[in-house]
């Protein structure tokens, strides 16, 4: 038997999360003497899966929508006892959808590898972040869709065989266009976050924050207020009723705290804040933090951080 | 203003009634203290206050907007014990016409999916709308495992819809961007802030409270048994250790723990 694993691309370059999802389904696969068969797009680097321990690759013309690509891995999961996919926006409809075509029990928001394989325990985010629960995925193909990040990457040495396919791809719902900002980092995939709230006063003010997520290779992010009001696209809205992020390190800048706020961001390991008010309630759930005003900090760091990734 | 509405008018771009569905999920406040039983097998709602789920919120004003635009009737549906019906109450007083709650105690979103699947099936809807994600199991599950029931066309993350005798483009947030989608009704939608605007989201007012109380509830018998999936047990996130706190003058020595002892940068 096999681990199937899905491994999405964008424009024929892999998302790290799908690196993490062949060494997420190789872990798992370890633990019950199963191989790895990635499935992955015949545009794609195939070759580079081996390397996280794809046993066998597949390629396939994948379908443009989650609905399509849904159906194509239902027909090559004929011998299959588990399936791994990577919760980035196309995982989180593409798991579901999957799992009500083959009847495989389904873990979302996963944030650790199985505990234990049968039946199939694992951990997941539930509550946002106020809580993790335990879950059993008590059928013969459970599916784990987990949180990109939260697994991490073990590169192990490995050869993997290659075969191509063709499994026709069906969805009703047609792709008019897709627009996607190149040269920036994906808030949910990004490993550092910069964030900032309604203390930075008014849209104008956001060029210090694009400096310092560009020192440090980090996405933008902000709170829902700044959003509503229109400073900053939705799509950085973070948070409990915005994107939930788990990145390394999560910066805030003049955000206060609110639980809406820390639901969707207290996953992240390191947080560090900065704020003028002591008593704001982000630093509770900081690692670091500075009072101080983010128009004075925010320029120092960001001439801190040139001069550190300059001398190393 | 709502009930002159209702009935069909078939404005200049032809747009027929719609017949919507709204799911609605009956979830803590976003402000809850979260705390699980004493065994650890289950939310502990004492003291809980329950709310419309938020993304709900957003694909029921949208509802609204259809409905005024073109007519039609919206159903507001949960699958759920009693409990829930002071949410659904809620959502008819800010404007759905009717609610039905399938009483179960479902335990994963697949039980969901069917018990919503069999409702639809049985009547007809032109446009079914969720919240991309309830913000207490946060599965994202039930929207996708619907539309793979009934084989209806999805939109995830929906931003924005449109509809046009029939037709729908709707734009969805994916991963650092947006993509657009053109299908034929009826099909899912999960929605999120966007698809109205959070200062057009509507609240109930007086009369809507008072006319809720004699719109039509309807309980209806579950048809499925137990899923495949079983909550083992919950536990409360580890703290954090104290903060460092840092002196505004000296972030080198920020940059310095962070690379040193976090390993962040
Ligand atoms: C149902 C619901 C869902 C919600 N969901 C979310 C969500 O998903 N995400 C979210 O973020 N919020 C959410 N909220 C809103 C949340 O409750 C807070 O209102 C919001 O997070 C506050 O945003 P803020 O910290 O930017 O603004 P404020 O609370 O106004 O805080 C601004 C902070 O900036 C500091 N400041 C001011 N000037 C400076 C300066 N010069 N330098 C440094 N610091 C400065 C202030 O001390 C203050 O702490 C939700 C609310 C509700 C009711």
């Amino acid at each position: 038997m096999s681990i199937l694993v899905f491994v999405e691309d964008w424009n024929g370059a892999y998302k790290k999360a799908s690196f993490e999802a062949v060494a997420y389904a190789k872990s798992w696969a370890t633990m019950n003497g199963n191989r790895v068969i990635a499935v992955t797009n015949t545009s794609a680097p195939a070759g580079e899966l081996a390397g996280y321990g794809a046993d066998h690759i597949i390629q396939i013309g994948l379908g443009s929508t989650a609905m399509g690509i849904a159906g194509q891995l239902k027909e090559l999961s004929a011998e299959v006892s588990g399936i791994v996919i990577a919760g980035t926006s196309l995982g989180r409809s593409l798991a579901p959808a999957l799992s009500a075509l083959t009847g495989g029990a389904l873990s979302t928001n996963t944030i650790s590898l199985p505990l234990s394989v049968s039946p199939l325990q694992v951990k997941r985010g539930a509550f946002s972040s106020k809580g993790i629960e335990t879950i059993e995925l008590n059928n013969d193909m459970p599916i784990v869709s987990f949180v990109p990040n939260s697994i991490g990457l073990e590169p192990v040495a490995g050869e993997g065989n290659l075969e191509r396919r063709e499994v026709s791809s069906n969805d009703a719902l047609e792709v008019l266009s897709t627009e996607v900002a190149s040269g920036k980092v994906a808030l949910p995939e990004a490993e550092a976050v910069v964030s900032a709230g309604r203390g930075l006063k008014g849209p104008e003010n956001w060029g210090m924050i694009e400096e310092l997520a560009d020192v440090l290779g980090a996405a933008t992010a902000c709170s829902k207020p700044v959003s509503d009001i229109g400073w900053r696209p939705h799509s950085e809205h973070v948070g409990q009723t915005g994107i939930q992020v788990n990145p390394n390190l999560y910066i805030a800048i003049g955000i206060s705290g609110a639980i809406q706020h820390l639901a969707g961001v207290s996953a992240s390991k390191t947080i560090v804040v900065v704020n003028t008010d002591p008593e704001a309630p982000f630093f509770k759930a900081a690692d670091y933090g500075i009072v101080g005003d983010a128009f004075e900090v925010v320029p120092k760091l960001v001439n801190a951080l040139r001069a550190f990734k300059a001398a190393s | 203003m709502d009930l002159l509405c209702t009935h069909s008018n078939l404005g200049a771009n032809h747009n027929p009634t719609m017949n919507i569905l709204v799911c609605i999920s009956h979830v803590p406040d976003t402000t809850a203290k979260i705390n699980f039983t004493a065994d650890g097998t289950a939310l502990d709602p004492a003291g809980v206050q329950f709310v419309i789920n938020p993304y709900d919120e957003f694909g029921l004003t949208k509802a609204l907007h259809v409905k005024e635009a073109q007519g039609g009737t919206i159903t507001v549906i949960n699958v759920g014990p009693a409990t829930t019906e002071p949410t659904l109450r809620k959502a008819l007083a800010i404007g759905a016409d009717k609610a039905v709650r399938i009483d179960a105690t479902p335990m994963d979103a697949i039980t969901v999916a069917k018990e919503l699947k069999n409702h639809i099936s049985a009547n007809s809807y032109d446009l079914i709308i969720c919240g991309q994600e309830s913000i207490d199991y946060n599965g994202q599950q039930v929207p996708a495992m619907l539309a793979a029931l009934l084989e209806q066309p999805f939109a995830n993350a929906c931003v924005g819809l449109s509809l046009d005798n029939g037709t729908a483009t709707a734009t969805s947030e994916i991963d650092g961007g947006h993509a657009t989608y053109k299908a034929s009704l009826p099909m899912v939608i999960g929605g999120k802030k966007g698809l109205v605007e959070e200062k057009d989201l509507r609240i109930p007012n007086m009369r809507g409270i008072m006319s809720a109380r004699t719109k039509p509830l309807e309980v209806v018998p579950a048809t499925e048994g137990e899923g495949p999936t079983k909550p083992v047990s919950f536990e409360k996130p580890a703290g954090k250790a104290a903060v460092k706190m840092v002196d505004a003058e000296n972030v080198d020595e920020l940059v310095r723990l962070l690379h040193e002892e976090a390993k962040a940068i």
